[in-house]
């Protein structure tokens, strides 16, 4: 590397920097992200905001742990919903679906005395099951989603009811519970934290940082222009204090919940696929211009069925997470469920007309949302005013992203 | 009653100029249409006779363009489309605008709904009778009650020209009336317009079609690159011959001027020099909705490596249709023939097989079905060819952008990143990016659809230079163009289509754009 000052870009063969051209690169790909951006400070806002009206209690580690679990079926229902509406497409049954399966679950282990880890994977095969039916309906008959999902949403309600012949079902063996109230085991000697926490903590923070240093290299390598090299640094430390902070807050109250491990292996794993992956490419190309896109060779109609079978197992996920939190299966679980995974991914930046949105963005929106259900009802706003509340920021989100489109011009 | 009545004309049209962003579309046109005359407007893809029309219907309001407009003498400054039905000028365009749904006298009085005596409410009764006469008067047996939807395009056409009357229409403006139309109902809807005309109506018609204007027209006006070339006299009275030849027409409708550069033509020197990239035999494809039509009959072609070859056709020839229903039958509904790349039968029956095959297809409409105006440049580049980025099963993002800087410099894509939104470039940029993808894909036969429409000049000769440097390296180019002075100047040889067949081959040193001409407008029969 040059011995650049800070504001010189490193590439190692060393032209004339093209630090504007750099940066601008920077505040577009920032730019056209806004509402992500924007959600993310949003989030910054809530937090602090919630942290100082309810006296500290929101960041206190049981709380943090408390926030994770009650929030994670929800983030896992959205991340599905995202990658759905990048697709151009909707699926109101969710909620449903998350009821059902539950109650299947309630079914298999309760009445059938199955082995909790089967009967978890065997309604993850339910699932996607339900989500190949809806995805068949959709992308080779031709059906809207909107109308087929409709119909899933009444379809897989009734079979709730059906199968649980109106009673909830209770209680699930201590393993399966584990999966929403559970937390990762402590090991090691006694230190002030939680040790293992402290180890995945220290995991992290060193991928996270591997591969930014990793990517910059591998950016000279091939010539393209990299961001200015303080910038970089910056987001390091960024990174760096803010999974810090995290880990010492989780590792200071029984550790890393299980949920927050599933839902670390999603972010991670769909993320990757939605923006690395040729599929996930498949899918904005589709939801930004479908008929671009066929014609550049994209399958569709597999795409979009795959887009479904993925929702629908990641449905099925959060069902078992829902009913293993209630330790029941109830008729009545998941409602409105879909309404919330929709919010959320509107929230993180998701379009109507598809094509845009990220992963992360819909963990963002989860978030947002749940900080507020947290504050709120820790500050003691009834839950009336906290759906007007809700209703509120998500026009507030959405309306402030059209407006800043407009003043953009295009 | 003559042709050329002392009658004071029904339109006259002066020094009419109308600026796009970047180009004239019509400078300084001259339109005089008489009492009760048929009067026809011709010219190429492009000549500017829409525009024409957008202006005399208010489309394009007063004050959006120069010149003025005197109807029945009086000059009218119209604002809206409204405003010149009310004075009885009714424009139908190709597209016909009715609600499938409804019924045919709900289409009729649509906006104009018969009311009676109660303000607000539909009087059924009145807007049935009134239907039933205006439909008498336009020869449509049908029953008013009838779905539009039910009713072929023929008849709706008819309802088109019901609904105008019902407006008390004393100009009629129809755009192609008979493109999407066969020969019977063609034959119906002339027959009509000839008995408006005794009526005492007044029609402009906007055809490609010589013999039908030979056959009903009093007068044409030609149109070329926006200006008025010259109205000729076609008969001068309603019911003599036609005094008219299809080849004056054609004469004043051809020689654009050859204001563009061409790049000097470069030759392939690869050892398979010559031999046959593309043949295509037989293709036969049926519409998508109106399935009596063939929208490619019996086409055969081919394309040689380091060839470029033209299809020449004026608007609704096929060649749009040709080349989307070869790649991928993206188009219509294939009935016949086969495709042959290299010597091989090509597999094209899905576009991921048609690129398979070593096929490309860059659209004529790019915002619609070239580009994802909302994804940045290096991902729209890399959408073609992304399996073939895969490293260890995923896109290698670096090696994708490496490809979209590769091209942003060769392509000289004006752009401060590839990052940029697509939808921010300029038309010329824009058509860069397309090409950029399919030149990735790296096929064997390059289908380029109107592939210089709506960029200026500059940027065009930078497209002419890439596609003469891909048949350079050997690739087969289809080029598609209403052009004719472009397939002129970038052409190894040029196919014409007319009404979905080919209708002559011509090699550039024997072509000539009224050579062209002749072969696009010729009819069948």
């Amino acid at each position: 590397m040059t011995t650049a000052t800070p504001l010189h870009k490193d590439s190692p063969t060393g032209p004339p920097p093209a630090r504007p051209a750099a940066l601008t690169a920077l505040l577009d790909s920032m730019r056209t992200n806004m509402r992500q951006y924007g959600m993310l400070v949003a989030l910054l806002f809530i937090v602090v905001l919630f942290q100082i009206w309810t006296d500290g209690t929101l960041l206190l580690p049981n709380n943090v742990s408390n926030l994770i679990q009650q929030n994670g079926y929800i983030l896992i229902l959205a991340i599905g919903m995202m990658i759905v509406i990048i697709a151009g497409h909707i699926d109101l049954s969710v909620g449903s679906l998350v009821a059902f399966v539950g109650a299947m679950s309630a079914v298999m282990m309760v009445k059938q005395d199955m082995p909790w880890v089967l009967a978890l994977a065997l309604s993850l095969l339910i699932g996607a099951v339900a989500g190949a039916w809806q995805g068949f309906f959709i992308a080779y008959v031709g059906i809207p989603s909107f109308i087929v999902t409709l119909a899933g949403m009444l379809l897989f309600r009734g079979l709730t009811q059906i199968v649980l012949e109106g009673q909830s079902l209770a209680p699930f063996p201590e393993g399966f519970q584990n999966i929403a109230k559970g937390f990762i085991p402590e090991m090691g000697p006694y230190t002030q934290y939680h040790n293992p926490t402290l180890v995945l903590g220290a995991l992290a923070l060193a991928v996270l940082l591997l591969r930014e240093v990793r990517d910059r290299k591998r950016q000279a390598a091939y010539e393209l222009d990299v961001v200015p090299r303080s910038l970089w640094l910056t987001k390091c430390v960024a990174i760096a204090a803010a999974v810090i902070a995290f880990t010492l807050t989780l590792a200071s109250f029984h550790g890393v919940p299980v949920v927050m491990l599933i839902m670390c292996a999603l972010l991670i794993g769909l993320g990757y696929v939605m923006r690395n992956a040729v599929i996930g490419r498949h899918v904005y190309a589709l939801g930004g211009n479908k008929a671009a896109a066929k014609l550049s060779g994209v399958k569709d109609k597999r795409v979009v069925f795959l887009v479904f079978v993925n929702m629908g197992v990641l449905a099925a996920l959060a069902g078992c997470v829902y009913a293993a939190r209630l330790n029941a299966g109830t008729p009545q679980a998941g409602l409105n469920f879909e309404l919330e995974a929709i919010a959320a991914s509107f929230i993180g930046g998701a379009s109507m007309s598809g094509g845009v949105g990220t992963v992360m963005g819909a963990v963002i929106g989860g978030l947002v949302l749940g900080v507020l259900n947290n504050g709120m009802s820790l500050v003691g706003i009834g839950t009336d005013y906290q759906q007007v509340i809700k209703g509120l920021v998500l026009l507030a989100a959405v309306g402030f992203d059209i407006w800043n489109k407009r003043k953009a011009g295009r | 009653m003559s042709a050329r009545p002392a009658g004071r004309p029904v339109l006259e049209m002066r020094g009419i100029t109308k600026t796009f962003p970047g180009v004239k579309a019509l400078s300084d046109v001259n339109l005089t249409v008489g009492p009760a005359e048929i009067h026809a407007i011709c010219g190429e893809n492009g000549a500017g006779k829409s525009t024409l029309m957008k202006v005399l219907s208010g489309v394009h309001p007063h004050g959006s363009y120069d010149g003025e407009i005197l109807f029945e003498g009086e000059p009218v400054a119209f604002k809206d489309i409204r405003a010149s039905e009310q004075h009885g000028i009714v424009i139908i365009h190709q597209e016909l605008a009715l609600v499938p749904y409804l019924s045919i006298a709900e289409n009729i009085f649509l906006g104009n709904e018969q009311t009676g005596s109660t303000k607000g409410f539909i009087d059924w009764n009145d807007t049935l009778r009134r239907a039933s006469a205006l439909l008498k008067r336009v020869g449509l047996p049908d029953k008013p009650q009838t779905p539009v939807a039910d009713i072929g395009v023929g008849k709706q056409q008819l309802v088109e020209i019901a609904k105008a009357l019902a407006k008390e229409v004393k100009l009629l403006i129809l755009d192609e009336p008979t493109a999407a139309l066969n020969d019977e109902d063609s034959a119906k809807l002339l027959d009509l317009i000839v008995e408006l005309r005794e009526q005492g109506i007044a029609c402009i018609i906007i055809s490609h079609k010589l013999g039908e204007i030979r056959q009903i027209a009093d007068t044409v006006t030609v149109l070329r690159d926006g200006r008025t070339i010259e109205s000729l006299t076609v008969r001068h009275s309603p019911d003599s011959a036609p005094e008219l030849s299809e080849e004056q027409i054609i004469r004043s409708m051809v020689g654009r001027d050859l204001d563009h550069r061409f790049p000097e033509r470069s030759t392939y020197a690869g050892e398979d020099a010559g031999s046959t990239a593309l043949t295509v035999s037989g293709w036969t494809v049926r519409h998508p909705v109106d399935h009596q039509r063939l929208v490619v009959d019996d086409v055969s072609l081919t394309v040689r490596r380091g060839e470029i070859v033209g299809i020449a056709g004026l608007m609704g020839a096929g060649r749009t249709e040709l080349a989307m229903s070869v790649f991928g039958r993206s188009y219509g509904r294939y009935v016949a023939g086969r495709v042959e790349v290299a010597g091989r039968e090509a597999d094209v029956r899905t576009v991921p097989a048609a690129i398979e095959a070593g096929l490309a297809y860059v659209t004529e409409d790019r915002k619609q079905y070239g580009l994802n105006l909302i994804d940045n440049i290096n991902r729209n580049i890399s959408l073609a060819s992304l399996p073939g980025m895969r490293r260890r099963g995923v896109v290698d993002e670096h090696h994708e952008r490496q490809v979209a800087e590769g091209y942003r410099t060769s392509m000289n894509i004006k752009t401060p990143t590839v990052f940029e939104q697509v939808g921010r470039l300029s038309g010329g940029n824009q058509q860069k990016v397309v090409l950029s993808r399919w030149i990735h894909a790296d096929p064997e036969v390059l289908i380029l659809d109107e592939p210089t429409r709506g960029i200026d000049v500059g940027a065009k000769f930078e497209i002419y230079t890439v596609i003469d440097g891909l048949a350079a390296a050997g690739k087969a180019v289809l080029f598609i163009s209403s052009e004719l002075p472009e397939l002129l100047g970038m052409c190894d040889r040029i196919y014409t289509m007319a009404e979905g067949r080919l209708t002559g081959e011509v090699a550039r040193a024997d072509a000539t754009q009224e050579s062209l001409m002749r072969h696009m407008t010729a009819t069948r029969s």
